[in-house]
């Protein structure tokens, strides 16, 4: 078995008397799609800003690459290598499509002090943002500004956006929600493809999308992992069917 | 050539030429006008950066075009005492002026930041305008240069090659630094630090998840912009040969937001028509009655509901944002 790239032990997090991470252990490998389902309020978006360091952590640790990173902020867990999508696609609205994987092409190269010259003619940092945008699919969008693009455009932009930090791991929260049939296979596609370049921590409603991914998952209710495992041992436990998949999945 | 960038260079040669064509012409006092409109400029694009490209509006830049303004006042009047400042024999000279001008201005920039820029939005207002009020009344009870009758310059400082009392040349110092602060914002703005500055403004989670720290980048902005619009001050004191408070009041600092607003927030030359439209206001509409701000608020109205762009937006059309 390889090493976990990003390892969580015994995560808790407690809004008043709310506990909303419950002693939460998880570990993902590389090479594999680590898919995390819960009913809403379970506490998966919690879990996921505790790992990119959004929300502080009450008890617990959280090792990525062999490192402790529980007490980083987002920007230095970012630097390090976790590639983060949100909830709610989070893009530069006024930037193009280019201009914000160019934003994370500079964060990688530490270079955001530089005060004269100009971006637009700077290959060393256009070039490796245009490679992110071919490889998923944005190529012929680049100059478009992000507001301007589709819902699924954005989404794709955001995995752009990680794979030009680099990612040594990617956190992607609801990545096919508000998609429709077409472009939910199509990030699937990508996504699985993705898992080569480096693991992935899915939150994710879609159980079609969720059972043709992931390698592992684990099942969160009330803040607690209750089930965790292969994908199609999940899918077979009585209890996960009973707690979340409605009995018919 | 773009819209925008024909815009602005007619802008700019107008400002260079017209207070000359109409010194031939038999009205000198345009120069003035002129001299006015290119420091007041100077003042807004250093706002500009901070306001315009970071999104950071700081109620608070009077104070460091007043710090700058002192900074000129002082040097000029221990020279003309023939006293040591500090232990230092300063010379009455311009570019001594906007240096120290500018590293006070940017001393304080960084306390007052680290502080106001834990905040955001109405608090990031209200704190910005705390510090300036503090460094008002600090003016105030200063004896030492005036106190609140303010501190007079009999005899501006120099600039090397230039006579300073003659209007012409006031002009063109100003003018040439309103060009290098225009050529400095406008580098500013496509570089990599104007990138992550601009887009911090508009979504600073994300600009954190890509693993840049917003923090450290508006400081650097709010410091920069402070030392640009305390080097107008210098100038506005050497111009009005006299600096007091008022160049520290809240006031001033509202005015310099107008400029922006006027021309066009974050646009490279916005200030520069901000200014031209506020002078011009000023002088002939104050001309013909005292109740010209009301006149300017009007105008302002139109400009924040028909061209949320400013006069740029409306000669030069939307901000390109690729």
């Amino acid at each position: 078995m390889t090493e976990a790239v990003l390892e969580i032990a015994g995560l808790c997090k407690r809004f008043g008397a709310l506990l909303a991470t419950d002693n939460v252990n998880l570990e993902l490998r590389a090479g594999e799609i680590h898919a995390l389902i819960g009913p809403n309020g379970a506490g998966k978006t919690t879990l996921m800003q505790q790992i990119s360091g959004v929300l502080s952590t009450d008890s617990g640790s959280i090792r990525f690459l062999g490192r402790d990173v529980s007490n980083l902020g987002v920007a230095a867990r970012a630097r390090l290598g976790l590639g983060r999508t949100f909830q709610i696609s989070s893009v530069i609205p006024e930037f193009s499509a280019l201009r914000n994987v160019m934003l994370a092409v500079q964060s990688r190269q530490g270079t955001s002090m530089r005060f004269f010259s100009s971006t637009r003619s700077d290959r060393s940092l256009i070039e490796p943002a245009m490679e992110n945008l071919v490889r998923v699919g944005l190529a012929d969008r680049a100059a478009t500004a992000a507001a301007e693009m589709s819902h699924g455009e954005r989404r794709r932009l955001e995995i752009a956006i990680a794979l030009a930090l680099d990612a040594k791991a990617f956190l992607l929260d609801e990545p096919m929600a508000g998609l429709g049939p077409e472009g939910t296979k199509a990030l699937t596609n990508l996504l699985s493809e993705l898992r080569n370049v480096a693991p992935i921590l899915l939150v994710e409603h879609d159980m079609d999308a969720v059972f043709s991914l992931a390698d592992c998952v684990s099942v969160l209710m009330s803040g607690r992992v209750i089930a965790s495992g292969p994908a199609d041992e999940i899918r077979k436990d009585a209890t996960v069917r009973t707690a979340y998949l409605g009995g018919g999945a | 050539m773009t819209r925008e960038n024909v815009v602005s260079i007619v802008l700019l040669c107008g400002l260079l030429i017209l207070p000359f064509v109409a010194q031939a012409a038999g009205y000198p006092f345009y120069m003035t006008l002129a001299t006015r409109m290119a420091i007041l400029a100077v003042a807004a694009v250093g706002l500009n950066i901070a306001l315009g490209l970071g999104g950071l509006v700081s109620f608070g830049h009077a104070a460091f075009f007043g710090i700058g303004g002192y900074a000129a006042g002082v040097i000029a009047s221990h020279a003309m005492n023939g006293e040591h400042l500090l232990g230092f024999a300063v010379p009455a000279s311009m570019p001594v002026a906007w240096l120290i001008g500018m590293l006070a201005a940017g001393l304080v920039a960084i306390v007052t930041g680290l502080i106001s820029l834990r905040t955001s939005g109405v608090y990031f207002i209200m704190i910005t305008l705390a510090f300036a009020q503090m460094i008002y009344y600090f003016a105030i009870s200063w004896p030492a240069y005036g106190g609140e009758d303010g501190l007079s310059i009999a005899m501006r400082n120099s600039f090397p090659g230039a006579n300073t009392a003659r209007p012409s040349d006031l002009f063109l110092v100003s003018f040439a630094i309103l060009l290098v602060v225009l050529l400095f914002f406008w580098r500013l703005r496509d570089s990599r630090f104007g990138a992550a500055l601009q887009a911090a403004r508009q979504n600073e989670g994300r600009v954190a998840a890509v693993g840049i720290e917003p923090f450290p980048i508006r400081l650097v902005a709010f410091v920069l912009s402070a030392m640009i619009t305390a080097v107008a001050g210098a100038m506005y004191a050497e111009l009005n040969r006299f600096v007091s408070p008022s160049m520290l009041s809240w006031t001033m600092s509202g005015e310099l937001i107008v400029l922006i607003i006027l021309g066009g927030v974050g646009r490279v030359v916005g200030p520069v028509a901000g200014a031209f439209v506020f002078v011009v206001l000023e002088y002939w509409l104050g001309g013909l009655t005292e109740r010209w701000q009301f006149f300017l608020g009007l105008m302002l109205l139109a400009i924040v509901l028909f061209s949320p762009g400013g006069l740029m937006g409306l000669l030069a059309g939307k901000a390109r944002h690729d």
